[in-house]
């Protein structure tokens, strides 16, 4: 493996406070030496103007392999990974079969190594077959890799198992990710419960469906010692209680969505179902308190939850069509275009909420570029702006709402352990 | 007098500021807009009541009933309406299960087009899907209601029933009682009472009305006999059972003990409240047979002007428009 010489770049490094510009040297796919000259021994890439981040990270990825490939596949959804700028990501368990036996989980790492372009950690299902009424055997699936436990696209609806859950994953120290929902309340809901669901006379969910079930999981967490991973938070009594979770010490870590920190519930008066998600887009006011959790860290990390449906499945009646986006190739866009360029966070923040901090929730040896660490890079173009075009992701589906949106900031640069995966434009400039 | 020729110089031409191919709802109509459907709906009244009853001005008009949800009344209305301006009309009734053959809804819609359609006149259960067919059909498109969203041409022709009786919406103050949540007549209803001046007040037990109802600019109250003595006009909705995931109060009977219009309540109203009811009534629960069949009650008058008022969209959306260049 050639050795490779990043020059002139900003390193931004949350995990070792690092910010400056300066050479990284990447030898035999790890983090070499900083400060190193340029000497002709190194295969050179010039990142002056660029930011040189850690590889970035997104827990919350829908690949569908097995079971859903007209969707997406390992090798599609890795390839879209890549091209966001994501050097892991982790996958969710909801595919069929559900990823809820260890052979299940080592199928997927086979084929993550055989095809996928990036690392591909799994979560596993916390129920067996993902039905809520008996724990998947959750020490094997430990063995096999999974590296956190979920029955994401169903909540954990049941107490009893959530709180054995938290007691048994505690053994392990694998956070229990719930995708956090009171059913009864949200009932068939397609969109936010308020003026905009009154209006178009769409079923809503009430924000209370997602508050209960997050103050249920906190108080459950608490009581057991577990972890708890608040997967997409999306209102205001769910950064309310996750901040005071927090102040007490519970072990809570929560993730948002780009889609929940930019769109709103008024985007549901076209119709369209590429705004149809789950959680659902919801009021100003709850975007603006996400924003809010995001700069006081409560809230922890970014990921996007790419859903990808194909398009026949999209373009049905409101209430037929799937909930979901796909997000990979626009979250880092979202996160420069909404979130650092109005000054909400800076740099190291944000980088720190899509690298070291979801390498920390699922204990992943990733997330960083220490002297020794896996040479997952992300470089960045901070100034550049792009449209989306929907034709060119590289996901197999191209459910975005975002078609057409002006980003700013992409991944110019994208090396996995060591190999280039991405090099845009040919290092034009 | 009443002859043909005579009707049709009356209708004249397809003003210039009616631009829409499609009627999806009455939020996105301007005052302008909803006048000139109800000043030709009138034209078309007079047409109705008159011995023949039809004026031909769409001749080689095709129309299409495309309704994936049960009705009787307003399929009705339009297929006459549509007959009564000489335009031929098509059924199409999709229950739930023929899309289950696999077929989208829009697929479903752009074959039927393709047979030659020019207005495709659709009833579906989920909000928003008359406007996803218009985005993805090239013949226009009519909204007979989406879900809870809107009916347009049942606010249309409420709204018709009440300028009858009434002459101007102006200062009048227009309760509708019951099944707000569920009702795409309340909205429908509601933007159209609005935009014309009237003041409308949304009543019905807390489960269905909420305060969020007053930011679209009515005023909301649980007590029916709490409004009585003020209101000109009642208009009655239908519980929507079908819709409703639980049951938004105790029991019919309560509802009926709360919100039905009965003699009694009607011994408490103006004299001259006007009774309306979109129809099909639950009779002892909305409202009681002799109300129902009263001297105050329009409840009849109100299907007439709905063909009326029908025969007045299609004409708008299809008759071809005076271009510049003629």
């Amino acid at each position: 493996m050639p050795k490779l010489l990043v020059t002139n770049g900003r390193v931004i490094d949350p995990s070792q406070n690092m910010d400056r510009v300066t050479n990284l040297l990447v030898v035999d796919g790890r983090i070499a030496a900083y400060d190193v000259p340029s000497d002709g021994s190194a295969e050179e890439m010039d990142a002056t103007g660029w930011i040189v981040a850690p590889g970035l990270i997104d827990i919350h990825v829908h690949l569908r392999e097995p079971g859903f490939e007209d969707a997406e596949t390992i090798a599609t959804g890795t390839a879209a990974a890549v091209n966001g700028g994501f050097t892991s990501v982790a996958c969710m368990p909801n595919t069929d079969p559900p990823i809820d036996s260890q052979g299940t989980v080592e199928l997927i790492r086979q084929m993550a190594a055989a095809k996928g372009h990036c690392n591909v950690f799994v979560v596993a299902c916390v129920s067996q077959n993902r039905e809520g009424k008996q724990l998947a055997e959750i020490g094997q699936l430990v063995e096999a890799g999974a590296v956190g436990f979920s029955d994401d696209g169903s909540p954990v609806h049941d107490a009893e198992l959530m709180r054995r859950a938290f007691e048994y994953c505690k053994m392990f120290d694998k956070p229990v990710m719930n995708h956090a929902e009171v059913r009864e309340l949200s009932q068939k809901g397609v969109m936010h419960e308020g003026l905009v669901s009154l209006v178009l006379g769409l079923t809503a969910m009430p924000a209370a469906a997602e508050d209960v079930m997050i103050s249920r999981d906190i108080s459950l967490a608490e009581a057991t010692g577990g972890r708890l991973h608040v997967m997409h938070v999306s209102t205001v009594n769910g950064v309310e209680a996750l901040r005071r979770a927090k102040l007490r010490g519970v072990r809570v870590t929560a993730e948002v969505t780009p889609h929940h920190f930019t769109l709103t519930d008024d985007c549901l008066r076209t119709f369209d179902s590429n705004y149809k998600m789950n959680p659902p887009l919801r009021g100003q006011e709850h975007v603006d308190t996400i924003i809010a959790g995001l700069k006081d860290g409560t809230i922890d990390c970014i990921a996007c939850d790419h859903a990808p449906h194909p398009k026949e499945k999209k373009m049905q009646e409101l209430d037929q069509a799937p909930f979901g986006i796909v997000g990979l190739e626009t979250s880092l866009g979202l996160v420069v275009t909404r979130l650092i360029a109005p000054g909400h966070l800076d740099w190291p923040t944000a980088l720190a909420k899509m690298t070291i901090n979801p390498a920390r929730i699922l204990n992943l040896n990733k997330g960083t570029l220490q002297i020794g660490a896996d040479a997952d890079i992300t470089v960045i173009d901070p100034d550049v702006r792009w449209q989306v075009d929907p034709a060119k992701l590289r996901s197999k589906s191209s459910n975005t709402p975002f078609a057409g949106w002006e980003l700013q900031g992409r991944a110019e640069v994208v090396v996995v352990g060591g190999v280039v995966k991405l090099r845009r434009n040919a290092l034009s400039h | 007098m009443t002859t043909e020729a005579a009707i049709l110089e009356e209708l004249g031409e397809v003003p210039a500021f009616w631009t829409r191919r499609h009627l999806l709802g009455l939020e996105e109509l301007s005052a302008e807009e909803i006048t000139l459907i109800l000043d030709k709906a009138a034209i078309f009244r007079r047409v109705l009541d008159s011995h023949g009853r039809k004026i031909v001005t769409l001749a080689g008009k095709t129309c299409c009933n495309l309704f994936f949800e049960n009705s009787t009344r307003t399929k009705t209305s339009f297929a006459l309406a549509a007959r009564r301006l000489g335009a031929d009309t098509l059924d199409f009734s999709a229950s739930n299960s023929s899309v289950s053959k696999g077929e989208t809804f829009i697929d479903t819609a752009r074959n039927i087009e393709a047979m030659g359609i020019d207005v495709m006149i659709v009833r579906h259960q989920t909000p928003g899907s008359p406007h996803l067919l218009s985005q993805n059909l090239r013949c226009s498109v009519i909204n007979a209601g989406d879900g809870a969203h809107e009916h347009p041409t049942q606010g249309l022709l409420d709204i018709m029933t009440i300028q009858q009786r009434r002459g101007s919406l102006k200062g009048l103050t227009v309760a509708l009682v019951g099944d707000i949540l569920f009702s795409r007549t309340a909205r429908s209803n509601i933007w159209g009472l609005k935009k014309l001046g009237a003041h409308v007040i949304v009543c019905g037990p807390s489960t269905l009305v909420s305060p969020r109802w007053a930011e679209l600019g009515v005023e909301y109250c649980y007590s029916l006999d709490d409004i009585l003595p003020r209101v000109d006009v009642l208009n009655l909705l239908r519980i929507q059972f079908e819709r409703q995931a639980t049951r938004p109060f105790p029991s019919v009977r309560e509802y009926a003990h709360l919100y039905t219009m009965d003699s009694e309540r009607l011994s408490r109203t103006k004299p001259d409240v006007l009774i309306l009811a979109p129809g099909p009534i639950n009779r002892g629960v909305e409202v009681t047979p002799d109300v129902a069949d009263g001297p105050q009650s329009a409840i009849l008058d109100q299907v007439t002007n709905g063909v009326a008022v029908r025969m007045a969209v299609l004409w708008l959306l299809c008759k071809d428009k005076m271009t510049n260049d003629e």
